[in-house]
């Protein structure tokens, strides 16, 4: 995996999982990778993967079982909620581009309305 | 945190060149530190006073508490900037070297990377290539039980494959309670496995800090740093 260079990997880390978790390739309940995993995998510091975990736990996203690993919440209320938060996340970016290049938001509904009325 | 590595005011002069110029360093136990900067730089001088093989100039470097020593060089793992077995060796004949000198050397461990390197016991060194010495290299030094690894540019001068192989033994073989101090100018390859780095320049430190940290306050990835530092 490639990383964005300006943003500390721990969150780049977070963010692989959350989206992961939205899109149902993690589903609730499901056991995360062991850290010593990913870090292979993604050839990270497992002190850097360890951090990505105890911040999603923070966020409640995922929680440890003592000895069994790390599991992804039960709570599909929350996992909604990250759903919509990301989604919102998008959509900010995408607002701030469309006015730097010097786009009103009532242009960007209407390119936005027709680019979906177009469908694929 | 309780620091494994202190270096206070260490200076190291060869003849009139100054090598190192008055370090302060403190390296905590469970950290891999990486320490960059261009050749020249003091970095393997820096690990040789480390590894008990030089003698400063001037300060003091403590490893668990004592000088650079018998005791130190039972606890401390180095794998130098160039390959270091004789090639009349097999690879056999690497392994039994080990065995004798450091009680802390686990043969099981050694096999296991072995297996994973794709090397063999019969292999006769003189008949490796770069990177297959590369590997035997930090096999060996992987393969004890040491509270601190040196590794001297550990992925100079192999090929892309083995350098993602020999970075994989590194993190798999690294343990919570022994600490790793790791050169390098490939820093691109090697940042992602660093909590904490140095820069170092013709024996002065221009930077230290938290990787991750460092990212977030600088708004670029240590290698971006590392030329902006010293390019």
């Amino acid at each position: 995996m490639n990383f964005d260079s300006n943003l500390p990997i721990y969150i780049q880390i977070m963010d692989l999982i959350k989206r992961q978790v939205i899109t149902g390739d993690l589903k609730e309940g499901d056991k995360l990778p062991s850290v010593r995993e990913i870090a292979t995998q993604l050839k990270v510091n497992p002190n850097t993967i360890q951090r990505s975990y105890q911040e999603l736990e923070r966020e409640n996203l995922v929680y440890t079982q003592r000895g069994m690993g790390t599991f992804v919440t039960e709570d599909k209320q929350l996992v909604k909620e990250l759903k919509v938060n990301i989604a919102k996340n998008i959509i900010n970016n995408f607002l701030d581009d469309m006015k730097a290049i010097g786009y009103s938001p009532h242009e960007i509904l209407d390119l936005i309305s027709n680019r979906v009325r177009e469908g694929k | 945190m309780t620091n494994i590595i202190e270096i206070n005011n260490l200076t190291k002069s060869y003849y009139n060149k100054r090598a190192l110029n008055n370090l302060n360093l403190n390296i905590e136990s469970g950290k891999v530190v990486g320490i960059l900067g261009p050749n020249g730089s003091g970095k393997t001088t820096l690990l040789k006073i480390l590894a008990g093989l030089l003698r400063q100039s001037k300060g003091e470097v403590l490893i668990d508490g004592q000088k650079p020593g018998v005791y130190t060089k039972s606890i401390v793992s180095y794998l130098p900037d160039r390959n270091f077995l004789y090639d009349w060796m097999k690879i056999n004949d690497a392994i039994c070297f080990y065995k004798d000198f450091f009680v802390d050397f686990d043969e099981d461990k050694a096999d296991d990377l072995l297996k994973f390197m794709k090397l063999e016991r019969g292999m006769k060194i003189d008949s490796l290539s770069k990177g297959m010495k590369e590997k035997l290299n930090l096999t060996l030094v992987l393969a004890r039980k040491a509270k601190v690894y040196i590794l001297d540019e550990p992925i100079a001068g192999v090929d892309p494959v083995a350098r993602d192989q020999i970075l994989n033994a590194i993190i798999n073989n690294y343990e919570k309670d022994s600490s790793m101090v790791i050169t390098t100018h490939l820093v691109r390859d090697m940042e992602n496995i660093f909590d904490d780095v140095v820069y170092l320049s013709e024996g002065d430190i221009l930077l230290q800090g938290n990787a991750e940290g460092l990212r977030e306050e600088r708004q670029m990835s240590i290698d971006e740093l590392y030329k902006e530092i010293f390019g």
